[in-house]
């Protein structure tokens, strides 16, 4: 069986030594950042890229795999114990895993976090390992129409799930595409917007904007706000085991989620966050056993579900991005920014002209999962002493990482002072309620949308509506059409901004 | 006409003149044909684009009524300022002093912007941050960084 024969592949490289410690790296680093509030995987992977440029390709990409994934487990901790989300994917976890933290009840909450990350992990990777072959082979039959048409849908879906304004989230997504126009023009070689600043006829450095906007943004953002008191339940965490009631409630509510995210998380624009939202809408409408703790009182169906579903939603969203390599979220677009970094052009023929690294990867993912479960439950403790630093004593060290990482990025300065531009725009956005990730994703598929509908006009010679007579291409558009339709619909639209206001 | 919605108005208005701001650059591009498309084909089509969101999101906060009208909110300018103030003073120091002078320097003046600024606290970072990147970054990872002022390395 060639499933089989592939996982064997993936297996033998992500079981090598050096792979499996970068393997832990990721799943350590993911956790550490996970847990600590104001720090998020975004800000972290392009803190990392940088020093990626010192590593092969495969652990590299294992590596930073790990801190997306590995980031969903931290998370959770933190929201079941001081009610702060640690990542935005664990805010619906702190409603109902605060209460039970307060109720004493901190353990079960983790664990059934814990647990549910796990199996929706193993199942996730299954899905990828299943699923990826056939869309390779789909996406062979694409042309720049399809690829345009492709990257427009997955622009739109980006917007239509995420929470607020949906004209504002486009306009940022258009504004990310614009930035992504200053370059060296490919085709005909003429530098656009580049104020003859030679630095910029290569195009602005995507990990100075991201870590411009979600690393010194949002350090800005959070010095801005007072002080939260933080109240620890640290103490409370001796039982870790769930009753046998607790295990046969949140069964179900595991297998709904990972069911959940597995789908969302490959849609586009889905991932991790999208996936724990709507798990917690599910499991609020799902019917309650007789005498179950209501939810938002402490329901573990409200931690174990969420939690499972953005963890498949976290690894299914490598699919997108390994298959047609076109990034569903702003991790994923720097995951692509990686591999440009490692000289691999993301696309579908990465399965073929790199298995190891492909097969590699997605087998480590179970390897990470395990490490994680190891990591978070029995070695809870050493993470919740970290939630003991005081916000005044992490920044300045998060502040240190990226303005070394922007230095490094090219050995040279001007990279750094854009690092500053971007972190007083992203002040701006964050004042103006500007939602930042779809102009990271936008700045990413830029050139590259650019580039194939030139290239797809210049085959029709200038006639517009290939678009929409390529069979595939016209099923694309109409589905990001359908889209915006159907959230503009006021149905809908109240439902979409109920579900995001459970949150707060 | 009053201002309903004052992060969209002002949303709307960065939307607009950026929008216009890509577009007029992109006159300067050749434009091409629908059947060649030069360089400034798509970034002026974006532009355009852009602005017009701009207009449907500056209109939107004109006309519909928002509860409480939708503040800006206090700006915070003292920690943006030394936050802000580090990076770039870490970016000008560099190349020349190298780390061990511009990484505490950052720390220092970045832990300015917090508001609970405690002297001691911040020294410790200051000598733990720069040894930890020098044994991570310089040692670990090889990555080449200015380490002390280029003056005394002669």
């Amino acid at each position: 069986m060639e499933l089989l024969d592939h996982l064997t592949l993936g297996f033998g490289v992500a079981f090598s030594l050096v792979n499996l410690l970068y393997a832990l790296a990721g799943a350590v680093l993911g956790t550490l950042i996970g847990v600590l509030p104001g720090l998020g995987p975004t800000a972290t992977i392009a803190m990392l890229l940088p020093s990626i440029y010192a590593l092969e390709a495969t652990p590299a990409l294992i590596m930073l795999a790990g801190i997306y994934y590995g980031a969903q487990y931290g998370g959770s901790t933190t929201a079941i114990l001081i009610n702060v989300p640690g990542e935005a994917s664990s805010v619906v976890t702190a409603i109902d895993g605060y209460k039970m933290a307060r109720r004493g009840r901190a353990g079960p909450a983790l664990a059934s976090a814990g647990l549910g990350s796990f199996f929706a992990g193993c199942v996730g990777t299954l899905v990828i390992a299943a699923f990826a072959p056939p869309l390779t082979e789909l996406a062979f039959e694409f042309g720049p129409a399809e690829y345009f048409s492709l990257m427009a849908l997955g622009l739109i879906g980006a917007v239509v799930l995420a929470s607020g304004s949906l004209v504002k989230a486009i306009a940022m997504i258009i504004l990310g595409l614009l930035l992504g126009q200053v370059n060296t023009d490919v085709i005909s070689g003429v530098p656009r917007y580049s104020f003859d600043i030679a630095e910029l006829t290569d195009g602005i450095n995507f990990v100075a904007i991201a870590m411009g906007v979600f690393g010194f943004g949002e350090i800005i953002a959070n010095l801005g706000r007072p002080a939260g008191h933080r109240e620890v339940f640290t103490r409370d965490v001796k039982g870790l085991w769930p009753t046998g009631q607790d295990l046969r409630d949140m069964a179900p509510a595991v297998l709904r989620g990972t069911a959940l995210g597995s789908v969302l998380g490959v849609l586009p624009g889905g991932g991790a966050l999208l996936s724990s939202f709507a798990s917690y809408t599910l499991e609020k409408k799902m019917r309650a056993r007789a005498g179950e703790v209501p939810f938002g009182e402490g329901n573990i169906r409200g931690v174990a579900g969420p939690e499972s579903a953005n963890n498949a939603g976290a690894q299914t969203s490598f699919i997108p991005m390994l298959t047609l390599g076109i990034p569903p979220n702003a991790v994923m677009a720097l995951m692509v920014g990686a591999m440009t970094i490692k000289g691999i052009q993301p696309g579908p023929q990465v399965m073929t002209s790199n298995p190891e690294l492909f097969w590699g990867l997605i087998a480590s993912m179970w390897v990470g999962n395990l490490m994680l479960i190891v990591l978070n439950l029995p070695l809870i403790g050493i993470w919740i002493k970290l939630l003991t630093v005081p916000y005044r004593m992490l920044y300045p060290a998060i502040l240190a990482f990226c303005c070394i990482g922007l230095y490094t990025l090219n050995n040279n300065n001007f990279d750094v002072f854009v690092g500053a531009l971007f972190g007083l725009v992203g002040l701006v956005f964050h004042k103006l309620g500007c939602e930042p990730a779809p102009l990271l994703l936008g700045f990413i598929l830029g050139p590259m949308m650019e580039e194939n509908l030139r290239r797809a006009l210049l085959l029709s010679r200038g006639d517009w509506s290939t678009f929409v007579t390529r069979p595939l291409s016209a099923g694309l558009l109409s589905a990001a059409v359908l889209l915006i339709v159907l959230v503009s619909l006021p149905a809908i639209r109240n439902r979409r901004q109920e579900a995001f206001r459970d949150a707060d | 006409m009053r201002i309903k919605s004052r992060k969209d108005f002002w949303s709307g208005l960065m939307f607009i003149v950026t929008g216009v701001a890509f577009a007029w650059g992109a006159t300067s591009y050749s434009f091409g044909s629908s059947a060649r498309p030069g360089p400034a084909y798509f970034p002026f089509g974006l532009g355009a684009l852009l602005a017009l969101l701009g207009v449907i999101v500056l209109v939107k906060a004109l006309v519909f009524e928002v509860e409480g009208g939708d503040p800006i909110g206090h700006w915070g300018f003292r920690p943006a300022l030394l936050v802000l103030a580090a990076v770039l003073l870490f970016g000008l120091t560099l190349p020349t002093l190298g780390m061990a002078v511009a990484l505490p320097l950052l720390i220092f003046v970045g832990s300015l912007g917090s508001g609970e600024f405690r002297l001691k606290e911040v020294l410790v970072s200051c000598i733990v941050l720069t040894f930890f990147s020098w044994l991570v970054f310089a040692k670990g990872l090889g990555l080449t960084i200015p380490m002390g002022p280029s003056f005394l390395a002669g």
